[in-house]
């Protein structure tokens, strides 16, 4: 029984998962980093994302702050800041994120406030999004290590 | 993309409208005037026929008119010359009568002397029928002429004259006239006039025709006054009256001697003449001819005639008998002209409708070319396009790497999505051949890897069939050649596919050979079977030597060639080698349906296949031998085949490659070529195989994992050599690691007690390495399997057909030399292990995920990872001495950048460096310099990237995110050379 409900949980994972990829969330680089964690690093994947949901939303706050106050926008430290979010969202594999992020980045190279406030919104909307996705995705694993009663056992 | 079409489309559509109308304008006959034209035409030759037949027509008559003018003319000078003889002959006889009868006295002149003198003069007067002399008597004179004479007067009646003033008897007469004399010419009325009038003017007169006594002829009567005393000059009438002595009178027969003149005269029935007496001006007379005789009365000719009397009038008229003939010739010509200009109508009408015909069917074509060029060209974008769209998806499909447990959900959607896109890359191919857009790569490649990589793709179906498979690379064929891999794949693919798809039995035997080598066998060959040498004649039950002992089409690959190319191989020719191009011959062989008779000139022909049942039987669009013979034409080759029904077919071509040099190439850890495991090197093996043809396809694949192979023929053979080895082995001399047997030997050919001694030999030898006994079967039931367990073959039994991956993978399995961790692709990453294990790296990245992705990757092959957050924390870190292996810098940091981080780095180890040895617990490890290896970690691969990361003193560059291919390129690259430098 217990055997079952893992399957059926992994199954679910990877619907969701292929969802995901069909979406164009998350690439590649996603899976990647699965195949990073092993049994020295069991939580590998949970661990890189919750740093990457720590710092994203440092970094949308403070780019919220930019973009809002209009007069002062300071596009030099906007662009440097995208560059992180950049840089953090391909390396989890957030495709869409980081597709976002970089017309934001034009956006904001060619100071343009409303291109900036919008792609702000899509920006928070879609981190919105993945967050909810990416946690979703961490609750049936969770439960699917517990349903199986062991660790994640190793991809090859 | 719809619309962008549509609207393309309507363009295409209206220029070509715009073309079709500007080309109309030219058209220089109009079709619907040409009937007219024609009608114009033929009116406008009859027209032109008429007047030509009027002009001759004129012309004749014209002639016909002055022919007649001459000949009437003619007539009526001739009778008026005659006429004028006669009366100037009366004339004489009046001077004649007046001297001798009245000058004279007595009278010199009787009746008698008269009557002769006439009649002997008669010939001077040819119209004239005869002349008489009547003597002038008054009333008073004539009681004593009438006794002078002795006869009465009479009248005309023959009656006693009556009582006149005056009588004219006649008294002298010719004897053709004999019966007027003693008449009374005054009696009749002509004569009486005439009388009258002839001695009032003293000169010849006329009377009016009438008809002439005697003869009732129509004639007229001449009377000549003679005078008895000679005339004063210009005397009066009465002067003349009173000296008139008598009157000599003459009657022309005008009629019949008109007739006799004009009978002398030639042409004389073609005309009717008529001569008129037109004194009365209102009454004409006739005086000959008949007064309404028919004749040709459009035409006729008035002649006047001048007889000497000046108060009469004549005329002669003439016509023609007959009508004028219709002119045969002026018809004629005419009708000639008209028919001529009928034809030359014609002639032009048939060239102007052909030229419009033409011209229309031209214009026709033209419009027809221009749509079919418009729709071959949208056909092309929209497959280009269309094919493209559908490939790109279908790429995202089948590409995403998915894990081993994804993949089973997506593995029935990746088959379906692989044909498609088989399909479409057909489509595509064929499109672009036919834009003329393909261009072939030149890349070096391998060609073992990929013959094998085919062989893969149908071992499913092979297997399922029964079928041999198999592939053979010549060992003069270099390792690496240079050209399109690609496309040389999709060739022998499709052709590979084909054979699959059409063998039901037998084999498919794939080879490839250089071409000069190939040729220059199969030509000794020939020659010695042509002089009568070793030709094989096989009887119909013996097997062929062929891979399965099929018969196959081309009897070329059978042994007794095949061995030939195969023994060579053992002296290398070394004059090949210096040339730079290599051409190859590639063979695929099958013992299929082969290609009827009927349709093997077709065989290249797009969308042709063999009849239309094949594609109902075995599917397929038969675009793929087209598209193969236009590839393998772009590669310089060509391809044509053998085939026999019921036989089988092979297919052969040649590719014009170049050689390239193995060291050459620095990119080579990129071609699949590298990933059979060299751990076989030097390893012995017994190849026990009946077929010698398969026994070379089983040595080729072991030999390319470094095997030595010996072949042998059965397993008797096999165990005598095996016990031999067992007993006395001398010690160069190697047992063998591994015995390969074929299945089908195994079955039929040893009976149980091999088997037996098989099993039992086994074990016997166990105390000693035993050679591995391994199983070569095509297929294979599991009763078989157990049974092949059962007598020995435990080790293992290896599927067919045989790629050398796929051998070495078995054999890893069976001689157990190499771990989980050696096979297949987790190679690159063991090796990545292997160079990254127990090192110390430092990652510098100020992005906390990176940093830890980064960490987490470099962990997982095994090294001790130190991060830091910002380029001066590295910079801290990185004091010395320090004991770190590498150092992975990212590039974008705020406040300190990567760039600038390094060459603080470089700067200050320069300056370490510089220092001399200062001892201590650092010169153990680095005896040479301080030099970390810096790899550079950045998101955009860009070259100008790279090279700044070059000239600041990094060692090289890592894309981000991590990949592991990526990873392990990079960190092999610096690693070895470290390795190479510090062993």
């Amino acid at each position: 029984m217990l055997g079952l409900g893992a399957d059926r949980l992994r199954a679910d994972m990877n619907r969701l998962l292929a969802f995901l990829f069909h979406q164009g969330v998350l690439d590649e680089q996603f899976l990647q980093l699965q195949q990073l964690q092993d049994e020295s690093s069991p939580n590998f994947v949970s661990e890189v994302v919750n740093i990457y949901f720590h710092e994203s939303e440092k970094l949308l706050r403070n780019l919220r702050g930019l973009v809002l106050e209009r007069e002062f926008s300071d596009y030099k430290k906007m662009g440097i800041h995208l560059n992180q979010l950049i840089g953090s969202s391909s390396s989890i594999g957030a495709k869409r994120l980081t597709n976002i992020c970089v017309a934001f980045r034009a956006a904001s190279d060619q100071n343009n406030p409303t291109a900036c406030l919008r792609a702000l919104e899509l920006l928070e909307h879609e981190y919105c999004y993945l967050k909810n996705k990416l946690h979703e995705f961490f609750q049936i694993e969770q439960q699917r290590v517990m349903a199986a009663g062991v660790r994640y056992p190793i991809q090859n | 993309m719809g619309l962008k079409k549509q609207g393309h489309h309507h363009l295409v559509a209206v220029r070509l409208n715009e073309k079709l109308g500007a080309k109309r304008k030219y058209t220089f006959i109009h079709k619907a005037s040409l009937p007219r034209i024609v009608v114009l035409w033929f009116v406008f030759m009859c027209c032109i026929s008429y007047v030509i037949y009027e002009r001759m027509d004129a012309d004749n008559e014209e002639r016909r008119k002055e022919v007649l003018t001459s000949m009437c003319d003619q007539r009526a000078r001739m009778l008026q010359d005659q006429f004028s003889v006669s009366v100037n002959h009366v004339h004489a006889l009046a001077i004649l009568v007046s001297t001798f009868h009245y000058y004279k006295n007595p009278s010199a002149i009787d009746q008698e002397t008269f009557a002769e003198y006439t009649a002997q003069t008669a010939f001077e007067r040819p119209l004239m029928s005869g002349v008489a002399y009547a003597q002038r008597v008054v009333y008073s004179e004539r009681e004593a002429f009438e006794r002078e004479n002795g006869w009465t007067i009479r009248t005309m009646e023959k009656e006693p004259s009556p009582v006149r003033d005056e009588y004219a008897p006649v008294i002298f007469s010719q004897e053709t006239v004999s019966y007027i004399e003693s008449l009374d010419m005054m009696s009749g009325e002509e004569d009486r006039e005439n009388i009258l009038r002839a001695r009032a003017t003293g000169k010849a007169v006329l009377t009016s025709p009438f008809r002439l006594l005697g003869s009732h002829h129509l004639g007229v009567v001449l009377t000549f006054p003679v005078y008895k005393s000679k005339l004063p000059p210009n005397p009066s009438v009465e002067q003349r009256i009173q000296a008139t002595a008598g009157y000599l009178g003459g009657a022309f027969d005008v009629e019949s001697l008109v007739e006799n003149l004009l009978g002398q005269l030639a042409g004389n029935q073609a005309i009717v003449v008529n001569v008129f007496d037109v004194t009365n001006s209102s009454d004409h007379l006739i005086m000959y001819g008949h007064q309404y005789q028919d004749g040709d009365m459009s035409l006729n000719r008035v002649s006047m005639l001048d007889f000497g009397d000046p108060f009469r009038k004549h005329k002669m008229v003439c016509r023609y008998l007959q009508k004028a003939p219709t002119s045969w010739t002026a018809i004629t010509t005419a009708f000639l002209c008209f028919v001529i200009g009928c034809l030359v109508g014609y002639m032009i009408y048939g060239t102007a409708a052909h030229i419009i015909k033409v011209q229309d069917d031209f214009h026709e074509m033209q419009e027809l070319k221009v749509r079919a060029e418009a729709a071959d060209v949208a056909k092309s974008q929209f497959l280009a396009t269309v094919s493209h769209e559908i490939r790109t998806p279908m790429n995202g499909v089948l590409d995403t790497n998915l894990s081993s447990t994804q993949r089973d959900y997506a593995q029935t959607a990746q088959a379906c999505g692989k044909a498609l896109i088989t399909l479409i890359n057909e489509v595509l191919d064929r499109a672009k051949i036919e834009a003329g857009k393909l261009e072939l790569e030149a890349v070096p490649f391998d060609l073992r890897p990929i013959l094998d990589d085919v062989l893969s793709l149908f071992s499913e179906k092979s297997r399922h069939k029964g079928l041999e498979l198999a592939v053979f690379v010549s060992d003069k064929v270099p390792e690496i050649v240079m050209g399109d891999p690609g496309r040389f794949r999709q060739v022998v693919t499709n052709l590979v596919g084909n054979s699959v798809k059409f063998t039901e039995r037998g084999h498919i035997f794939v080879q490839v050979h250089l071409a000069e080598h190939a040729k220059a066998v199969i030509d000794a060959k020939a020659e010695s079977c042509l002089n009568g040498g070793s030709g094989v004649v096989l009887s119909s039950g013996s097997q062929f030597k062929t891979l399965s002992g099929c018969e196959s089409a081309d009897d070329r690959t059978s042994w007794d060639t095949f061995k030939y190319l195969v023994a060579d191989e053992e002296f290398r020719v070394a004059t090949e080698e210096t040339s730079q191009n290599v051409t190859l011959l590639i063979t695929v062989e099958d013992t299929g349906i082969g290609i009827p008779l009927s349709a093997q000139e077709q065989v290249f022909t797009p969308f042709m296949q063999a009849d239309s049942s094949t594609s109902r039987n075995y599917g397929g669009t038969g675009i793929g031998l087209s598209i193969s013979k236009c590839l393998v034409e772009l590669m310089g080759g060509q391809i044509n085949f053998i085939s026999r029904p019921q036989v089988g077919s092979t297919f052969s071509f040649t590719a014009a490659l170049k050689r390239c040099e193995k060291n050459a190439i620095g990119d080579m850890k990129r071609l699949p070529s590298d990933d059979l495991p060299i751990a076989f090197k030097g390893l012995k093996a017994i190849v026990v195989d009946g077929k010698p043809v398969r026994a070379a396809v089983t040595r080729y694949h072991l030999k390319r994992l470094g095997i030595l192979v010996e072949v042998v023929s059965s397993i008797r053979m096999t165990l005598a050599m095996s016990s031999k080895n067992g007993s006395l082995r001398s010690k160069n001399e190697r047992q063998p690691d591994m015995i390969l047997v074929e299945k089908d030997l195994w079955m039929s050919g040893e009976d149980g007690s091999v088997n037996l001694r098989l099993q039992e030999w086994k074990p016997n030898s166990h105390t000693f390495k035993s050679p591995k006994m391994i199983l070569l079967a095509t297929s294979i039931t599991g009763a078989e399997f157990e049974n092949a367990k059962q007598v020995g073959f435990a080790d293992t039994v290896i599927m067919k057909p045989l790629r050398a991956s796929m051998l070495a993978a078995c054999l890893q399995q069976v001689l157990e030399t190499g771990k989980k961790a050696q096979q297949g692709k987790d190679n690159g990453s063991s090796f990545l292990k292997s160079l990254l294990c127990g090192k110390k790296i430092l990652v510098v990245d100020d992005n906390r995920v990176n940093r830890r992705v980064a960490a987490g990757a470099l962990k997982k092959f095994g090294a001790d990872v130190e991060c830091a957050d910002s380029g001066k924390a590295a910079l801290a870190l990185l004091q010395l001495p320090h004991d770190f292996d590498a150092c992975f810098m990212d590039i974008q940091m705020p406040e300190m950048d990567g760039f600038e981080a390094t060459r603080l780095i470089r700067r200050m180890e320069m300056k370490a460096n510089e220092q001399p040895m200062n001892g201590g617990s650092t010169a153990e490890g680095r005896e040479a310099e301080w030099h970390v290896p810096i790899l550079a970690m950045t998101a955009d691969v860009i070259h100008a990237t790279y090279d700044e990361c070059l000239k600041c003193g990094m060692d090289g560059y890592v894309s981000k995110p991590f990949e592991e291919e990526n990873l392990y390129q990079a960190v092999a690259s610096f690693f070895e050379s470290k390795l190479n430098s510090e062993p």
